[in-house]
């Protein structure tokens, strides 16, 4: 292999992990745009908050990485749909600035509620198997491969899930048409909090893959991987899943490009420049469609 | 009619209240002076605030323990009023600000780490108040941005970058003999930046070949991109000065990225915290420092007793650092003609010789940069053990 094409593969494998772990975020916030038109402006917090929960799992409990990620997966989940009964379900009727503006302020709280139990950064131990294959001049980090392979593979199940299931079906038929579904019999209720449940655990494993990749943790560090892949899921086209995840994939790619070929120091200018542009050529994001109003 | 009339009763009440609330505060105080400090204690680098912020109490309890200070013939308490300024440079400003204006404080110790020092200074001067830094070694701190000349008002307890800069290259191609260096920096912070840009001349003009230069913001926790630039480079160092919470990340990502060199740090690494969070990343780097207890003398030894003795800890050069800082102004103190503002900086700038915990400091006229030497330290068995002193 030259060695520009093994710089360049190197490069590919660090947008692949980037990209999937802004996939796993991007996602949550699609499901719930989906299904309730609402942005969950809690969902880096709830990312944070499942980096934290693996943190605490692996340190307190001592928990290898599998128990510790299903451990962190479920804490999330029900985090999730703790925060929807409590301040998003009161307020479905509500407009939509108030909806926002309490997505906002449980963001918050959640941030200062870690901040006031762990207002230093924290070391994440090492759970996941950490070698470092040499091919040629590639370095292949197990950690990479494990974080890409293993988002891949929740990836499909959700994909599975919502198209293949009878709670998938419920959830984009809910999306479809908030008012006359419930006559159909599905319990609108609980297919929300499953949605939320679903979206936070992936943000939960997320957050674990996150700080065991990065094992320094603070309580500030949902924000602006929470709004990148918020930015993801709307240039994907928001409310889609296939749309969050294309969306996140190219997200990873251009910051790693921007950073490959200029300086770095450009990455966060350029990277937003040309979402900014995509958004301006297909309003919708990429797999977004024009949804008719119904009068 | 009884409407108004309860109104008016209540107005009496409220007013006879108000009256009252000066009659308990007037027991008999002993004279007070205080000193500001501000430290990182929220942000990026709590561990540099605490350290500092203990020391700083540490010596402010020792001397009032001792009786307190004695200034132009009276004596006072030194209180200390200690503010957070959670690593931002706004909220610097602010700090010293609060500290000038309504808390009247004689000086101020700090900011730690340059991005808060340089606008804290800027406000000292401009209040004519003393201000001293353990910790900032940007050389913009005592340099007055419009004219390029020495602040009056701003010290520091430290070395600057431009000497460190020097040490660290000569370390590297003198004890190491490297030829090759990569360097990653945090270009939105005011100390990596400047001694980033200052390694690089001074390793070039040692006849040394930067082969990659890159950078990334705060708050940046992937640096795969850069990382595997600097991989392609395939340096024989690398060059990280970067605060302990960055070198965690940065250093683990090398070594995945299969970045095998030597890493090199600057004054920024000496937290403890460190090898928390970077575990075995570090593990035989070298960097820079202000103080080692593997090489303490007299005065060095009792403040690390001291220390460890209220705090369970061995002090870290932030809190030496601080210590001396106190020191310093406890002396500007005692020598000033007055408790005044101007009489304590005149006094500071003229001491010739104080026996700090961290080596002997004294100003030179004209300058508010001490004349120091920085100690090079390695990372060995988890620990930080004395390399050798580099002496301007």
């Amino acid at each position: 292999m030259t060695s520009a094409s093994v710089y360049w593969l190197q490069q590919i494998l660090n947008a692949l992990q980037l990209g999937s772990i802004y996939a796993l975020i991007a996602l949550g916030y699609s499901l719930v745009y989906g299904i309730l038109t609402m942005i969950n402006f809690a969902h880096g917090d709830v990312f944070m908050v499942g980096g934290f929960l693996c943190f605490l799992a692996a340190t307190l409990l001592g928990l290898p990485f599998v128990p510790t990620l299903l451990l962190t997966m479920t804490a999330t989940a029900g985090l999730g749909v703790i925060i929807e009964r409590m301040a998003y379900k009161p307020l479905r009727n509500a407009p939509r600035v108030s909806a926002i503006i309490t997505a906002l302020g449980v963001g918050l709280f959640l941030e200062n509620l870690t901040l006031a139990f762990y207002p230093y950064p924290q070391h994440v131990p090492p759970l996941l198997l950490n070698v470092t294959w040499r091919l040629g001049g590639l370095a292949l980090s197990s950690l990479q491969l494990i974080v890409i392979s293993l988002s891949l593979t929740l990836m499909l199940v959700l994909d599975y899930v919502v198209r293949r299931t009878m709670v998938g079906l419920a959830m984009r038929a809910i999306s479809w048409d908030k008012t006359y579904v419930p006559l159909m019999g599905v319990p609108v209720n609980l297919i929300i909090s499953i949605t939320f449940a679903i979206g936070a655990g992936l943000a939960g494993a997320a957050g674990t893959m996150y700080s065991l990749a990065y094992p320094v943790i603070d309580p500030y560090m949902g924000i602006m991987v929470g709004w990148k892949a918020f930015i993801a899921a709307v240039v994907g086209g928001i409310g889609t899943i296939r749309g969050a995840m294309i969306g996140a994939y190219i997200l990873g790619g251009v910051e790693i490009i921007v950073v490959a070929l200029l300086p770095s120091t450009y990455r966060d200018l350029v990277v937003f420049s040309l979402l900014l542009a995509l958004i301006v050529i297909r309003p919708h994001g990429i797999l977004g469609a024009p949804r008719a109003q119904k009068v | 009619m009884k409407k108004n009339l309860s109104r008016f009763l209540n107005l009496l009440v409220l007013l006879a209240a108000m009256a009252l609330v000066g009659c308990g505060a007037r027991a008999p105080k002993e004279e007070t002076i205080k000193i500001g400090a501000i430290v990182e204690l929220t942000g990026d680098m709590p561990a540099v605030g605490a350290s500092s912020r203990n020391a700083a109490e540490l010596a402010v309890g020792a001397l009032n323990h001792a009786g307190g200070i004695v200034i132009a013939g009276k004596r006072y308490r030194v209180e200390l009023v200690t503010e957070d300024n959670a690593a931002k440079p706004d909220q610097s400003a602010a700090a010293a600000n609060k500290l000038i204006t309504q808390d009247e404080v004689i000086a101020i110790i700090g900011p730690n780490a340059s991005l808060g020092a340089i606008p804290a200074a800027e406000i000292a001067e401009a209040n004519r108040t003393l201000l001293i830094t353990p910790w900032s070694t940007n050389p913009k701190t005592t340099l007055d941005t419009a004219s390029g000349k020495p602040k009056h008002y701003v010290f520091r307890a430290c070395f600057t970058d431009p000497f460190e800069g020097r040490v660290l290259a000569g370390f590297i191609t003198g004890k190491l003999g490297a030829r090759r260096a990569a360097v990653l920096y945090d270009v939105a912070s005011e100390a990596p930046k400047s001694q980033a840009e200052l390694f690089r001349q001074t390793f070039e003009r040692l006849g040394g070949n930067v082969v990659a230069f890159e950078t990334y913001t705060t708050g940046d926790r992937d640096f795969s991109a850069q990382l595997t630039k600097i991989q392609s480079a395939k340096p024989d160092v690398v060059f990280l000065p970067a605060y302990y919470n960055d070198v965690g990340l940065i250093a683990q990502q090398a070594r995945r990225q299969g970045i095998d060199g030597i890493l090199i740090g600057s004054d920024a690494w000496s937290s403890p915290e460190l090898v928390k969070l970077a575990q075995g990343a570090v593990e035989g780097a070298y960097f820079a420092n202000h103080y080692s207890t593997d090489i303490a003398t007299p005065v060095a030894r009792e403040f690390i007793a001291a220390y460890q003795q209220k705090y369970g800890k061995i002090p870290d050069d932030v809190a030496a650092l601080t210590y001396d800082s106190m020191g310093l102004l406890f002396q500007a103190l005692k020598t000033a003609s007055a408790p005044e503002r101007q009489a304590v900086r005149d006094a500071m700038a003229a001491i010739s010789g104080y026996p700090g915990v961290t080596g002997d400091i004294r100003f030179t006229p004209g300058s508010g940069d001490p004349v120091k030497s920085v100690v090079m330290m390695q990372v060995k068995g988890g620990q930080f053990a004395w390399v050798t002193n580099a002496a301007p």
